[in-house]
């Protein structure tokens, strides 16, 4: 175990590898001149020349990468472009919004996903069925932003329940933290529980096909004893390699989330940063996001062996 | 030789297929999902290309009607500058579905290649799949700004940067087909037999990864349509002055609650066009690969 885990770990260095030199070549090799192109069409020579150096492009180019991932390992993801102020620490203000948008998603979808899933395999076929994957099917074609302001119309313009836009951090209270966070959480979490929901329900009809499912019910065990305790538990290993798969769904709708409703995260730092080319921001929220992926990835690899002890490495 | 021929055509003399009406019938009972997804298809794809003709113009601004809600003479209402919604969200759909096949097409090709390669060959195979690894550790969204932030903005370069983080996913699907195909006797056979590798990879290995490859493009088709919407809409898209979907609710963003109606239309166009390609894409699955349609 300790060494599947060690293993696993290892296997992880490759792959950070090369997202890092993808990042760090992707300016180099971009098509003109990355710089002017930073620096906007109006940039005298001289500007142009200021942040070629602030990047790094007048140095040899292993020398720039070696002093890059040094950097890196010890927290220095570099210098914004425009506010001067070190990357590592822009990300880390904006840290707190993202992680209580991204959990809070994680939650909800799972906490209702599963149950649907459970729901529409032990009826298949039937009418709450097809309505599970009615929604699984029509929660899988609809943009993130499209559902943001669907429900912003809905529950906050029209019913005036909830906040239009907007975030209140946790340190004023718990209350209005909540109420800002309830439909960001459900706009980013459709699609993913469309996705949970659809897996769950593929997952347990196999699993209730199989001979102790069988067994279980002829010898009068309650239905949802068996659903719960024997289908359920043996059809978790899908379930969260989906989860998993869609930590990436959720990275990806954070950003257009908080563009939506206006939340100060990591989301809104990539757009700023974007829409200035600030590259170093988009460099290290990268490396970032992606390192946060390859990280559940690993939770979610680790987590087999617990979930299903037949599953020897 | 003759005779066979003439055998089958007398038959078809005297066994008339059904008329096309039964036989419509049957394609729906068979596979429905497949024909509503590609009739819903169809159809935008001819809203799409009449575009032109049956709308007005996409880029006329009059500001006297400026944020008016859909009616007889503006059926999706106007946007804040007074630009008709109904043009610019069908002239939209001309580029959210060139974005999509577009897409669709190229990384089919590059993911074909590359899964091939990986597939047949152990030592490519070590190399190029970490680098997929690594591509696909990064969120295609966040992998497509990046790109789109060292160029300058275009069509083309959306269509490259949602392309490199959709081929990964492709290679992996006919890598697998591959590595299964090739313990297959039938395999070993012909490379005994002395078939040369380009000729087994066309002839034997092709074929069986083509039904994966069709389904798996379309999901990438539908993915690259929200993509480019995701990205148009945070302002990293396609240049603002072209009215794809998501620069039309991207520019409307800040009238969201004046006129809802410009986020709206065009938002559920691109709901319904990707449901389009990806009923289709669940249908071909159920049809084309059955061990693939009982796992989902």
């Amino acid at each position: 175990m300790v060494s599947y885990i060690l293993r696993r770990l290892l296997a992880t260095i490759p792959v950070m590898g090369v997202v890092a030199v993808f990042v760090f070549f992707l300016l180099r090799l971009a098509p003109g001149d990355p710089a002017a192109i930073i620096a906007g069409d109006d940039a005298t020579v001289t500007q142009i020349a200021a942040i070629r150096a602030k990047l790094g492009l007048d140095r040899p180019v292993l020398e720039q990468f070696g002093l890059w991932v040094l950097g890196m390992l010890q927290g220095d993801f570099g210098t914004s472009i425009f506010s001067n102020l070190p990357v590592s620490r822009l990300i880390a203000q904006r840290v707190e919004p993202t992680l209580a948008l991204a959990l809070s998603t994680l939650l909800v979808a799972v906490a209702l996903a599963i149950p649907l899933g459970v729901l529409a395999a032990a009826k298949a076929r039937r009418l709450t069925d097809r309505l599970v994957m009615l929604f699984a099917v029509m929660g899988f074609a609809m943009p993130v932003f499209l559902i943001g302001y669907v429900l912003i119309y809905v529950f906050a313009d029209r019913l005036g329940w909830l906040p239009v836009q907007g975030y209140k951090p946790l340190s004023e209270g718990i209350g209005p933290w909540a109420r800002h966070l309830v439909l960001p959480s459900l706009a980013l979490g459709i699609t993913y529980m469309a996705l949970i929901a659809r897996i769950t329900r593929a997952s347990m009809l196999e699993v209730l096909s199989q001979d102790y499912i069988r067994t279980a019910n002829s010898k009068g065990l309650a239905t949802g004893r068996v659903l719960l305790l024997h289908a359920l538990k043996n059809a978790a290993v899908p379930i969260v390699t989906v989860i998993g798969i869609g930590i990436a769904l959720l990275i990806s709708g954070v950003v257009i989330t908080e563009t939506v409703f206006n939340i100060p995260g990591l989301g809104r730092l990539t757009v700023d940063a974007v829409l200035k080319r600030d590259y170093p921001i988009v460099q290290g929220l990268i490396i970032v996001f992606a390192g946060v992926k390859v990280l559940v990835n690993l939770m979610i690899d680790i987590s087999y062996a617990f979930l299903d002890p037949r599953i020897r490495y | 030789m003759s005779q066979v021929t003439a055998i089958t055509a007398a038959d078809e003399i005297e066994a008339p297929g059904p008329g096309w009406a039964s036989r419509l019938a049957r394609a729906i009972r068979r596979n429905p999902t497949i024909v509503a997804g590609g009739v819903l298809l169809v159809l935008l794809i001819g809203l799409a290309v009449a575009a032109p003709w049956i709308s007005g113009d996409p880029f006329k601004q009059t500001p006297v009607n400026r944020l008016r809600p859909p009616s007889e003479k503006f059926w999706f209402g106007t946007d804040r500058y007074g630009r008709d919604v109904f043009a610019r969200t069908l002239h939209g759909a001309r580029i959210s579905l060139t974005v999509g096949f577009a897409v669709a097409a190229i990384s089919s090709v590059l993911g074909l290649l590359l899964g091939l390669l990986c597939g047949y060959f152990r030592r490519i195979d070590a190399v190029l799949m970490r680098v997929m690894d690594g591509l696909m550790a990064i969120p295609s969204i966040l992998l497509a700004i990046a790109l789109i932030t060292l160029t300058r903005p275009g069509l083309a370069i959306v269509i490259v940067a949602i392309v490199i983080p959709e081929v990964p996913r492709i290679v992996r699907v006919v890598r697998s087909v591959v590595l299964a195909i090739k313990t297959q006797p039938y395999i070993e056979s012909a490379i005994s037999g002395g078939t040369r590798t380009t000729k087994l990879l066309a002839r034997h290995v092709l074929p069986n990864a083509m039904a994966p490859l069709i389904v798996q493009a379309t999901y990438v088709c539908a993915s690259a349509m929200l993509t480019e919407a995701g990205l148009s809409f945070l302002g990293a898209g396609v240049p603002l002055e072209i009215p794809s979907w998501g620069n039309i609710i991207a520019q409307s963003r800040d009238f969201f609650q004046i006129a809802p109606w410009a986020i709206f239309i065009p938002g559920a166009f691109l709901a319904v066009t990707v449901l389009a390609v990806n009923m289709l894409g669940d249908g071909l699955r159920d049809r084309l690969d059955p061990r693939l349609a009982r796992r989902l």
